[in-house]
């Protein structure tokens, strides 16, 4: 008998139907793959699994685990369920935990819950699931709080609470998305060990179908709210019949169009030339009288742009990509070293000469939903950047520019009178870049732009990014954590690692040859599904 | 799509929204009630609150007197018309006075950080630390007892509130990535306070703007009950109700009546602001 039986699970909320009879069976120890785009109803299954779901939900059909009929259950039934049979992981590290208990509280709190143990018993075994987990007592005693750990690390308590009590399913919703590409390859080699040594069943959703075949022995496609299709991973995805499948697999793999633009090599003019840049921040006071050791965030780094070009600038979290991207926007100061653009050093510049450099220089951020005060129409929005101009344009040709900015980016001039909330995360990504061409600027510095799309979205904001990049000959700074958009929109790479640019050259040859460790580490570590499909298709011979 | 409009939203479609939403409606309507009552005052009240009547001493309600009448025989309903109009120009006007120094002050803090926040907000607690309805009693004792010397006195212990609330609000909103995006368009921090900051703190401000407001109306009754607010025979509501207090037991309608009138335009306040805020919320607009 499967541990888990979903048979014709339809749920709604007030009128919205989410889910429409869903069916999905797990067996002991196995993983399933929960794969489907944002708004398809994965999170609302696993949910309806835990019977969490919103207070305004109606449930029609059957869910069984391990014999309990999970709908008609009573709540304390599902109270002692939870967290006991059923671990769940979340997406966000950073908001999973309670900032004001300490790490040792939190896991062993559900233990004291659960088996009525002591505190010193569940703090034992508290001890020993961190332990498990990779935080040895050494190092994270159990008296540490969620904001000393990092972002990994705290994702590793959030499963040492989702497992201390050895659940027979463990649910992970997206639990790798918030992290960058080698945290995310440890969590996942975490996730399996503990499955391996506990014979859990594992619910493993996720938006990346590399990273669901890496994990999953069966998949589930979700679209709309109904299963398009299940079966094995490898050859659900190899022979992908269904065409639905299909459209996600060449999505995932999707690589823009792209003509070179043509770009002199030799040419004498440099867009943007950094020479030695270094950037401190005030770091903790260690005690009362010593001076605190600053932390340096970007270490003596230097790089030129040619006009047109692409360029990505791939590191890990943390490595100060972003603080970097920020001080060629002017956002941010530099402790030390120079940054000229178009010629002018805009370290030092005052602001009538800033207003032309940033007319020249725009951004596009990660967040869709961040990125818009959702107070302002977009007419508003997008012509934000217009004030830079020398000569104010009036309304009409505002309107005018602001239309063409929309066309360009696919959307309709009518879109104008609109709000950001009417735009769904893709169409506000577009949106975002309607506002940073909209001077015509010469750079365009895009941070994570797509890492919170959808696959499909994704390939088309690429594609976007790919036909603007001819058109209108910007030059893209593309800072990203995921190698395969590197490998798609940009020609040459620079590797950053603790502050400095490690390793530097053309996209090709440096994410086929890495030379440096840290190189070597984010290639070997970037999923891919070609290869994952390989090896899976090995395994089973 | 007509190119002369600025919204989609017409203005008519507008106004049919604002009356759709219940709470708008009811605060309009109670606080119009409340400033129509004052208004009429000055031309006309049931009957004369300066000609003393005690054969008529502290009647109950009656076809004559609807809320009755207090120990010098005046008419209460007429006392409550004239007294709306002091309560709550002095309450009003010392939420002006406060939101007007307190919110930019407030924002100039989280804008500028460092020295000049620290200053400011150090400031802030130094007014907090006073007990405000002491130091407002000094006030009026130096610069003497009158309805404008009170407006200043509330108004001046408004300003840390809203220099605090604005101050909390703004520097929630700085972090977000739109305010990071002008930026980068080049726009100054006091264009991006005025553009996206105000607008985003705005329904935090409006309700702190009604809480201080029925503050402000206790205020001004302390101070009229120790002598140094509103001067009698000018009746307002903190007055009558203090007045009250010791006739509770006899003739309870006393306290009652401008009690509720209180209550009434601070809940009616209340509503105004929650439907205010909601109305221009974009986000509370139906997709098309």
């Amino acid at each position: 008998m499967s541990l888990l039986e979903i048979e014709k699970l339809s749920l709604r909320i007030g009128r919205t139907q989410v889910l429409k009879e869903i069916d999905l069976a797990i067996e002991p120890g196995e993983v399933m793959g929960l794969v489907g785009e944002s708004g398809s109803g994965k999170s609302m299954t696993a949910l309806a699994v835990m019977r969490l779901t919103p207070a305004a939900s109606q449930m029609k059909g059957r869910v069984t685990f391990d014999g309990i009929d999970i709908l008609s259950a009573t709540e304390a039934q599902m109270c002692a369920l939870r967290g006991d049979d059923i671990g769940m992981v979340f997406q966000e590290p950073m908001t999973a935990l309670n900032p004001v208990k300490t790490i040792g509280e939190q896991v062993a709190e559900g233990i004291r819950w659960h088996t009525r143990a002591s505190r010193a018993e569940a703090e034992a075994q508290a001890r020993k699931i961190l332990d498990r987990v990779g935080l040895p007592e050494q190092k994270f005693p159990l008296s540490r709080y969620p904001h000393e750990l990092s972002g990994g690390q705290r994702q590793r308590v959030a499963i040492a609470i989702a497992c201390a009590l050895k659940p027979k399913l463990l649910i992970a919703d997206e639990p790798t998305t918030a992290l960058d590409v080698v945290l995310q390859a440890q969590i996942l080699d975490l996730l399996k060990e503990l499955v391996r040594e506990n014979r859990m069943s594992l619910l493993f959703i996720s938006h990346d179908l590399a990273v669901v075949t890496e994990m999953a022995d069966r998949i589930t496609i979700l679209r709309q709210g109904m299963v398009t299709e299940c079966g094995d991973t490898a050859r659900t995805l190899s022979e992908a019949t269904h065409p639905y499948t299909r459209q996600l697999a060449l999505a995932s793999m999707h690589v823009p169009a792209r003509v070179r633009p043509h770009i002199d090599e030799t040419a004498p003019d440099t867009l943007l030339d950094v020479a030695n840049l270094t950037r401190d921040y005030p770091g903790r006071r260690r005690s009362l009288f010593s001076k605190p050791e600053p932390v340096r965030a970007v270490d003596n780094v230097s790089l030129k742009m040619k006009p047109g070009a692409s360029v990505a600038l791939v590191g890990r979290s943390g490595c100060g990509k972003s603080t970097l991207a920020r001080m060629i926007l002017a956002l941010d100061t530099p402790t030390d070293g120079t940054i000229k653009f178009r010629g002018m050093d805009i370290t030092r510049a005052d602001e009538t000469a800033m207003r032309r450099a940033r007319r020249n220089m725009q951004v596009v951020f990660q967040d869709p939903y961040g990125s818009f005060d959702p107070r302002h129409t977009v007419e508003r929005l997008v012509g934000e950047p217009l004030h830079l101009l020398e000569r104010k344009p009036d309304r009409k040709e505002r309107r005018d520019m602001v239309g063409r900015a929309l066309h360009e980016v696919g959307l309709s001039r009518s879109d104008m009178e609109k709000y950001p909330h009417e735009f769904s995360g893709g169409q506000r990504q577009r949106l975002s870049i309607a506002r940073a061409i909209i001077t015509r600027p010469k750079l365009v510095v895009a941070d994570e732009p797509v890492s919170a799309l959808d696959v499909s979205i994704r390939a088309q904001i690429l594609d976007l990014f790919a036909e603007i990049n001819q058109k209108l000959g910007v030059a893209y700074l593309f800072i990203t954590h995921d190698l395969t958009v590197a490998r798609a929109i940009t020609d040459d790479v620079l590797i950053m690692h603790e502050g400095r640019i490690v390793e530097r050259g053309k996209t090709s040859e440096v994410l086929d040859h890495p030379q440096t460790e840290a190189a070597q580490a984010l290639v070997s570590a970037a999923p891919d599904l070609h290869r994952a499909i390989a090896r899976r298709l090995q395994e089973q011979g | 799509m007509n190119e002369a409009t600025p919204h989609s939203e017409g203005f008519g479609e507008f106004v049919g929204r604002a009356f759709g939403n219940r709470s708008f409606v009811i605060g309009l309507v109670i606080a119009l009630v409340v400033a129509a009552m004052a208004a009429i005052s000055f031309f006309w009240t049931p009957f004369d609150v300066t000609r003393l009547v005690v054969a008529d001493r502290m009647q109950p309600p009656s076809a004559e007197h609807w809320f009755g009448t207090d120990h010098f025989g005046r008419d209460v309903l007429s006392m409550i018309m004239i007294g709306a109009r002091n309560s709550i120009a002095v309450a009003l006007v010392a939420v002006v006075i406060g939101m007007g120094i307190g919110v930019p002050l407030g924002c100039w803090a989280a804008a500028r950080g460092g020295w000049v926040d620290e200053a400011l907000m150090r400031f802030n607690d130094l007014v907090f630390a006073f007990p405000a309805l002491l130091s407002a009693i000094m006030i009026t004792a130096v610069f003497g007892p009158s309805a404008i010397n009170a407006i200043i006195a509330i108004g001046i212990f408004n300003i840390p509130v809203f220099a605090r609330v604005a101050r909390a609000g703004a520097l929630s909103i700085w972090p977000r990535e739109y305010i990071l995006a002008a930026r980068a368009a080049g726009k100054n921090k006091s264009r991006i306070t005025v553009e996206h900051i105000l607008p985003n703190i705005a329904n935090l401000l409006l309700v702190q703007g009604t809480i201080q407001f029925a503050l402000g109306i206790l205020a001004e009754a302390a101070l009229s009950y120790v002598g140094l607010g509103t001067q009698p025979p000018m009746p307002s509501w903190g007055r009558m109700l203090f007045d009250a207090q010791t006739l509770m037991m006899v003739s309870p309608w006393l306290a009652l009546f401008p009690g509720c009138a209180i209550l009434i335009t601070v809940l009616g306040l209340n509503l105004l602001g929650d439907g205010i805020s909601d109305i221009f919320d974009p986000r509370s607009r139906r997709r098309p």
